[in-house]
């Protein structure tokens, strides 16, 4: 077990700088997911910590050891492949036992070991086989198999679940949470879903650009995002963002430097009769698009202010073409110039609020 | 019979005839002259029963030509797979240097045979030759490469390895780039060592490839001609002297084409064993993706 931490570490690939002077320190026995778009440099990351990308400048530390010399196979780390990287020639066995016999554990020891793994992860059967008789599912057991049967201080797990059908994810990212919970070993997951980063996660790291945007717990990183970036990665559909100045009219004077307004589509009050709570934004709109879930319904509305994405518990509006829009006051984020939060803001709570509502 | 049915098989049939006329026949025909003794203008081809066959292992020329011909093939084969593996291996990199060298590697590949041929006999000669012009510079002697029987085969097998390490190399960088990069950075992550990742991983990954130009090899060794006809004539004393060759001196220079049907029947039965046994012992061993 043991934390990891970076500092100033930057990765340049052919002139263009990945990742910029990021600093980052991922506590020991967490499990931290690194999420963002693609190209964002949460794969670089994990590579330079695994140690098969070295940095262009800065430290990398795991436990107490400056790993920034020091080969992959001898960082104490096991890593789990988007592909598994099995190897195809060896049995399930084998690819276990690959990494023991070059750490020259004695075979009784290995034996025992690779036992009480493969019951585990529920392989026991399947030791004699090689990797392409395995579905896609035992193959990304013997993948952490492998890496569990090195006992290692980290775990690094590189979208290992992205290749797997729907149900499959769902159940192996149960069975992953469960297994970081008994082994208590520091896990570093990457991943571009963020259901994955939120659902897995005890913190998140949000990535753009080979900048941190914010690093926190899903529920802070929900609902406290830093920035436009982070409110509109995390959450589906994202969080609507609207220029201030189409918003101007329908809200109370604001004391402070705000550009952008935001806020969830759950937290949007959908209905067709108006609505006067005056602690809230009301605006009225056109339904363009209805997508019923089941258990929600996602409607895309045309307003005043723009295209507006709303979630709703209740049973559909199925007829309905014209919706009031409700939003309370507290509900609402805001943005500056530089698609930064601005905590600050408050809405000056003058009675009676002036309401706008609808033609 | 509906035109739709018959389609097929009449699309096929150029191929078909061709495939007859020029591989089926020739080795029917082949394999019926073995049974006689005929000198290629007489009208009468004498049956002579397996007598053609007999009077082959008979000869100790004969049994020096087979001889020959497995340590060519052994040496050539072993040599180019050795050579262009490590190459490869060494050329499985992107850059100028690296596609410049493989160029190099790979332009003998397409040079006729004929004229490698000329242009050793040059490099090879005994006393203008560069080779020679080379040994001395460090003062070595001279070395009759061509000339002495007991460095001709040798002199011959380094022709073969030149010329035929660059397709050697190009599939085995074909090879070598179809291994998935996730792998060796599991074993990297595994704490394998070079070594035994090569030996581990590497190799077992590139078994087809092996099997595939080992098989291609053999089979064009064991046939080889055109080196021996221009560079040596079988000389000096027999000693570069294979089986295409002496079959080719029977049949068109001393027209015993009985003699040299049966030969040929040899040949063709020694390869196809080989190949059986190859397909059948290897294959097992070869893991396919």
């Amino acid at each position: 077990m043991a934390e990891i931490i970076l500092k100033n570490v930057s990765k340049v690939f052919n002139n263009e700088e990945v990742i910029k002077d990021l600093n980052l320190k991922i506590h020991d026995g967490s499990f931290t997911v690194l999420v963002g778009p693609s190209g964002c440099g949460k794969s670089t990351t994990l590579r330079m910590i695994a140690g098969l990308e070295k940095q262009s400048s800065g430290e990398i530390w795991i436990g107490d050891q400056l790993v920034n010399d020091t080969p992959p196979g001898k960082r104490n780390i096991a890593m789990v492949f988007q592909n598994y990287a099995l190897y195809p020639t060896m049995t399930v066995k084998g690819n276990i036992e690959f990494g023991l016999i070059n750490k020259k554990v004695p075979r009784h020891e290995r034996e025992e070991l690779i036992r009480e793994i493969s019951e585990i992860v529920g392989l026991t059967d399947y030791l004699n086989k090689k990797p392409q008789q395995l579905s896609g599912g035992q193959r990304q057991r013997v993948a952490l198999a492998r890496a569990m049967v090195k006992k290692p201080k980290v775990f690094i797990l590189d979208e290992p679940l992205s290749n797997l059908d729907a149900k499959l994810r769902g159940q192996m990212r149960t069975e992953l949470i469960q297994l970081h919970k008994r082994l208590g070993t520091t896990f570093v997951y990457v991943t571009h879903d963020q259901v994955e980063a939120m659902s897995m996660g005890d913190e998140i790291v949000i990535l753009n650009k080979g900048e941190i945007q914010q690093k926190a717990s899903p529920m802070t990183v929900y609902h406290d995002p830093n920035n436009i970036f982070t409110a509109s990665f995390i959450g589906t559909p994202a969080m609507n963002i609207i220029d201030y100045r189409l918003m101007k009219d329908d809200l109370p004077a604001l004391n402070g430097d705000v550009k952008y307004v935001g806020f969830r589509p759950e937290n949007i009050l959908i209905s067709r009769t108006e609505n006067t709570d005056p602690h809230s934004v009301h605006l009225f709109g056109e339904v363009v698009t209805r997508e019923t879930l089941g258990s929600e319904t996602i409607y895309t509305v045309k307003t005043n202010a723009g295209v507006i994405h709303c979630k709703s518990f209740i049973e559909p509006l199925d007829s309905v073409r014209h919706v009031r829009l409700q939003i309370p006051y507290e509900k609402l984020y805001f943005f500056n110039n530089q698609g930064e939060r601005n905590r600050s803001v408050t809405i000056k709570r003058i009675e009676p609020v002036l309401v706008k509502g609808g033609r | 019979m509906a035109w739709h049915k018959l389609r097929p098989y009449a699309m096929i049939a150029p191929a078909i005839v061709i495939f007859c006329l020029f591989f089926i026949y020739p080795i029917g025909y082949m394999i019926y002259l073995s049974f006689h003794e005929w000198n290629f203008v007489s009208p009468d081809k004498q049956f002579v029963g397996m007598q053609n066959f007999a009077s082959l292992f008979g000869e100790r020329e004969f049994i020096e030509v087979m001889q020959n011909t497995f340590i060519y093939t052994a040496l050539t084969v072993s040599l180019t797979i050795v050579i262009s593996l490590l190459l490869a291996l060494w050329l499985n990199n992107n850059g100028s240097v690296y596609s410049l060298v493989q160029g190099a590697v790979f332009s003998p590949h397409i040079i006729s045979l004929v004229s490698v041929s000329m242009l050793w006999m040059w490099l090879m000669d005994t006393d203008y030759g560069l080779l020679n012009w080379f040994l001395n510079l460090f003062g070595l002697a001279n070395v009759s490469w061509l000339t002495d029987p007991s460095t001709s085969l040798f002199s011959l097998v380094i022709v073969a390895v030149w010329k035929g390490i660059g397709f050697n190399t190009l599939i085995f960088i074909a090879g070598l780039q179809s291994i998935p990069r996730d792998m060796y950075e599991a074993a990297q992550l595994d704490e394998s060592s070079k070594a035994r990742t090569f030996w581990k991983l590497t190799l077992p990954m590139l078994s087809p490839t092996l099997f595939f130009l080992t098989i291609i090899g053999m089979i064009n060794s064991f046939q080889v001609f055109e080196t021996i006809s221009i560079m040596t004539q079988g000389g000096p004393i027999n000693s570069t002297n294979t089986f295409v060759y002496y079959i080719y001196e029977y049949g068109f220079r001393y027209f015993k084409i009985g003699y040299s049907s049966a030969a040929g029947v040899l040949l063709l039965f020694i390869v196809g064993l080989l190949t059986i046994l190859y397909f059948k012992l290897l294959a097992k061993r070869v893991h396919y993706r």
